[in-house]
């Protein structure tokens, strides 16, 4: 465990000229499938620019050298050549409605991770510390575009309006996920790990064949995301993901949260190079971004976005994040990982980040801040309330979207089932257990 | 009006049956907010904060710390409307233990469940026995320490009726987790299946709607006589007869004050005491009810010392063999490498040395390193040496090792040994640090004692004690000296250790110690 103690602290030095790599823009209109991209990224000590080539990193999985950061982790705003455009039109109500999602988020979090303590949810897992990746990412995408979460990405889901109760119907253990994900844009959430990265990769594909990229119409274009860890990238679904994006230039945004933690087995112990650096041999660029930074979240996301829309394909995303809580609630996390790693990230809260900016900047008035914390609290309250009287969906409701059209097999079944339901001498109270 | 809601233990992880109650945070009377952390619990997987459902004030406390007790069980009391009027009929009929008793009576209820059950028998159960009917669970009043007793016993009562029990349509899930009040009935569907109609495969139909749970009618005066288990505990302290009681309470229950009353005409003077005798000596006791004695419940860390000292000492048969010998030289080192600079940031005792000379040993003896595999009649050698130090800690004696101790230079060895130590003493000792020990060192010097027979660290096969080092007179070269002398003593499995090797070890540390320069022959 020593060795994961703080090796990515030192490694702040040279970090300013590496970045505009970060991106090899020459890659953008026919991305090279560079043969030896892994090589050099892992053997040049030169700042690597050659298309689709990461830059050596020295540190490991670990660095933060070459991270696109829009804010420092003390809230100070940053200028970058290539993502500012990105930025450029966001006012200051953009901003403190991205710190209300991060707020809101989080109270979520708490407010679940509570109510599995009081036996209320089976299970949580929370995103706590991710919020900013999720946040930033999230609000980056249009109406049309689609989202394939893992089973962590409740930012996501707030930002795409899903009423996040419905998520807690899955950890409560009624339900699949209770939204509708075509309404949405955003899957129902998988708990499979990896799995949907091939999902999101065959669904873009989809939108590909259906025409609905790089017509240059803005409301018509269409991107897919796939939201997974960086636990997923050590399975073979993600690597089968990146061939089939990268071959058929599927408008697909590949967003990988390293959160540095898949359960108790730290990125060191899955990743000699920083996990970003594995796209660029697929084929697909790679940027690796400062994923406690709302604005370069967005930023970095926005740009991946608009080359999918535009028929440019895949594009790779790391956003380096800190996993602040349990894996789940049946996770301890003190039993393998060190206090001092734990009060290093909790330093670098990507929500106190926003808000130091939006305080120096004089952005964020107490009644804006006071009426925060009225609405996170009546959303508590809101969760905990609607949590409690979670009732049962009835069992026939299992029949209901086998298939999205009309089956005789399945209403053959549902036929039946009723008749047995209705067998029953307490089935006349109309009651399901 | 006071509204009493009792939280269930939870599953704090996926599949977890039990959990410990480490540590109350809140304590009867205490306002409480809702999340307000109230209870840390210590499950089979972590310590675990438990956050409070609701808002209110603690009433009770349900479970005394250091009790494990099954997930489901209630544990805490809070009245979520406190500011309501008398409670119109008390819960359960425990209001009247509610304003005397507090949580001493909950403390009492864990241990007595066992003479409860031996005490009760019939009567009052029959009722519960019927498990399983057409019954809808009506509102299921919480009834305090009773509770808990009732409810294990419908559990235990639940397989029993599937077999003769008149609603037997199918085979009953012995599951009942809802806490019930004794003479009330399990709530439908915890123990049998729903009732099928005529399009049901065959068996006896039963009526929906069973008599099931007529409740306990007035009692008319039983053989046995009728109490709560706290009562029940009071009375066998104070040596009072239940039977031969007038009972006062409702329903013809011997109440507290009833034994309390009989005890104080039937008492001779206690023996004399000291003022303040009756305090407890330990802020966790309670004092037994002569005021000389205090009782503590035996929880976290002493449980599980005992139980592994308990296996140990009741599995491996031990020896242990001794020597004595002249550490003088293993003193100047210490004292050369206080000065030396690459040793300024760590500690350098002679336990450092010690250490290093036991790696040594069991370098050059790596059997003494293994452990013994009931299971499948196997010895284990151990390719690495995880070196344990037995720590006296606030919280008790824990066992932290070094991993893979046999890899590290002097230097880093002392600055492992450091920071196992602080880590042990600031109480911060983690599971993992403890687990997969391979050979230990106990520091009884530190006490100013010359050694022991220590006694093996569960799944190890020898164990060093460091004795303290005196001063005495030596034969040393032939001449009576003034030298630092101390003793080593070595336990060691007999089952997998013989005599030979169990000596070689520990001649080959106190030959390292005498001179540690052996150390460079063997290192």
């Amino acid at each position: 465990m020593s060795s994961s103690g703080l090796p990515y602290a030192s490694a702040a030095a040279p970090a300013a000229p590496s970045s505009p790599a970060a991106i090899p823009g020459g890659s953008a209109a026919a991305p090279v499938p560079t043969t030896d991209g892994r090589a050099a990224a892992l053997s040049s000590p030169a700042r690597a620019s050659a298309p689709g080539v990461l830059p050596a990193v020295e540190g490991g999985p670990l660095a933060d050298e070459g991270l696109v950061q829009l804010l420092t982790p003390s809230g100070e705003r940053v200028s970058h050549p290539e993502y500012d455009a990105y930025v450029a039109h966001l006012t200051d109500d953009d901003l403190r409605a991205m710190y209300r999602d991060m707020v809101l988020t989080r109270r979520f979090d708490t407010e679940a991770t509570a109510l599995q303590r009081q036996g209320e949810l089976a299970l949580f897992a929370q995103a706590l510390g991710q919020e900013a990746a999720q946040v930033g990412s999230g609000r980056a995408l249009k109406p049309q575009d689609h989202v394939f979460p893992s089973y962590r990405e409740h930012g996501v889901a707030h930002v795409r309006g899903v009423e996040l109760t419905q998520v807690l119907r899955l950890f409560r253990g009624v339900d699949h996920g209770g939204w509708d994900p075509v309404a949405h844009g955003f899957h129902l959430y998988t708990l499979v790990i990896g799995s949907h990265a091939l999902h999101a990769t065959g669904y873009a594909m989809g939108v590909q064949r259906d025409g609905l990229v790089g017509t240059g119409d803005d409301e018509r274009d269409t991107a897919v995301v796939a939201y997974f860890g960086d636990g997923a990238t050590s399975q073979g679904d993600v690597s089968e993901a990146l061939v089939f994006a990268a071959v058929n230039q599927a408008p697909v945004v590949l967003f990988c949260q390293n959160n540095q933690w898949a359960i108790s087995e730290p990125t060191t112990r899955q990743a000699a190079a920083p996990i970003a650096a594995r796209a660029p041999g697929f084929g697909i660029p790679a940027v690796r971004v400062d994923g406690n930074d709302v604005l370069a979240s967005y930023a970095v996301t926005a740009a991946a976005l608009e080359r999918a829309r535009r028929g440019d394909g895949p594009t790779f995303v790391e956003a380096f994040t800190y996993r602040m809580g349990a894996h789940t609630t049946s996770d301890d996390p003190s039993r393998y990982r060190s206090s001092e790693q734990e009060e290093h990230w909790r330093r670098r809260d990507p929500i106190d980040r926003l808000r130091t900016h939006l305080e120096a900047r004089g952005a964020l008035p107490a009644t804006f801040v006071d009426g925060l914390q009225a609405e996170a609290d009546a959303f508590g309250e809101h969760l905990r309330t609607a949590v409690r009287a979670m009732g049962h969906p009835s069992a026939a409701s299992m029949f209901e979207h086998v298939y999205a059209t009309p089956h005789a097999g399945v209403e053959a079944d549902r036929t039946w089932f009723e008749t047995y339901e209705s067998s029953f001498l307490d089935a006349r109270e109309g009651s399901h257990r | 009006m006071p509204t009493y809601q009792q939280f269930p233990l939870p599953d704090a992880g996926e599949g977890l049956t039990e959990a410990e109650i480490v540590t109350w945070l809140v304590a009867v009377g205490d306002t409480v907010e809702v999340n307000q952390t109230i209870v840390e619990i210590e499950t089979a997987k972590s310590l675990v904060d438990l956050p409070s459902p609701w808002a209110g004030v603690v009433t009770r406390l349900l479970v005394e710390t250091g009790t494990t007790v099954d997930v489901g069980t209630p544990i805490i009391e809070i009245d979520t409307d406190p500011d309501g009027t008398a409670p119109a009929d008390g819960p359960g009929g425990a209001s009247d233990e509610r304003a005397s008793d507090e949580h001493a009576s909950d403390e009492r209820a864990s241990d007595e469940r066992a003479s409860a059950r031996a005490d009760e028998p019939a009567p009052t159960t029959g009722a519960v026995r019927h498990v399983g009917g057409g019954l809808r669970r009506s509102g299921v009043e919480p009834g305090g320490a009773d509770e808990i007793e009732a409810a294990r016993e419908a559990r235990a009562a639940a397989s029993e009726p599937a077999a003769s029990g008149p609603a037997a349509s199918g085979p009953a899930a012995p599951e009942a987790r809802e806490s019930v009040l004794v003479g009330y009935g399990l709530a439908e569907g915890t123990g049998a299946r729903r009732a099928r109609g005529d399009a049901g495969a065959a068996s006896a139909v039963t009526p929906a709607v069973a008599p099931a749970a007529t409740p306990v009618a007035a009692p008319s005066r039983p053989t046995h006589a009728l109490a709560k288990p706290p009562v029940r505990k009071l009375a066998r302290e104070l040596g009072v007869d239940l039977d031969s009681l007038t009972p006062t309470g409702p329903g013809g229950i011997v109440t507290r004050e009833d034994v309390l009353a009989h005890a104080a005409q039937a008492e001779a003077r206690t023996l004399a005491t000291y003022p303040g005798d009756d305090q407890p000596w330990l802020a966790s006791g309670t004092v037994s009810s002569d005021g000389r004695q205090t009782r503590v419940p035996v929880k976290s860390v002493r449980k599980r010392t005992a139980e592994a000292m308990v296996t140990s000492a009741f599995t491996a048969p031990h020896v242990t063999v001794f020597h004595t010998v002249d550490v003088t030289r293993t003193m100047k080192l210490v004292e050369k490498l206080r000065g030396d600079k690459e040793f300024a940031d760590v500690r350098v005792t002679p336990l450092l040395i010690a250490a290093k000379a036991l790696l040594l040993a069991v370098r050059r003896h790596p059997e003494i390193n293994a452990s013994w595999d009931e299971d499948s009649r196997e010895i284990v050698y151990k390719h690495y040496v995880n070196l344990g130090i037995a720590a006296a800690t606030p919280r008790g004696l824990v066992v932290p090792n070094v991993k893979d101790a046999h890899r590290l230079g002097l230097h880093e060895l002392a600055a492992a040994l450091g920071e196992l130590t602080s880590t042990a003493r600031a109480g911060r000792t983690s599971p993992a640090d403890m687990t997969d020990g391979t050979i230990t060192i106990t520091n009884v010097g530190v006490f100013g004692i010359d050694t022991g027979t220590p006694i093996l660290n569960p799944g190890e096969a020898a164990i060093l004690a460091f004795g303290a080092i005196r001063e005495q007179p030596w034969v040393h070269k032939g001449k009576i000296k003034v030298r630092s002398v101390t003793q080593l003593a070595l336990s060691f499995d007999h089952r997998l250790v013989d005599g030979e090797l169990g000596s070689r070890v520990l001649a080959d540390v106190a030959s390292v110690l005498a001179d540690p320069a052996q150390g460079l022959v063997w290192g």
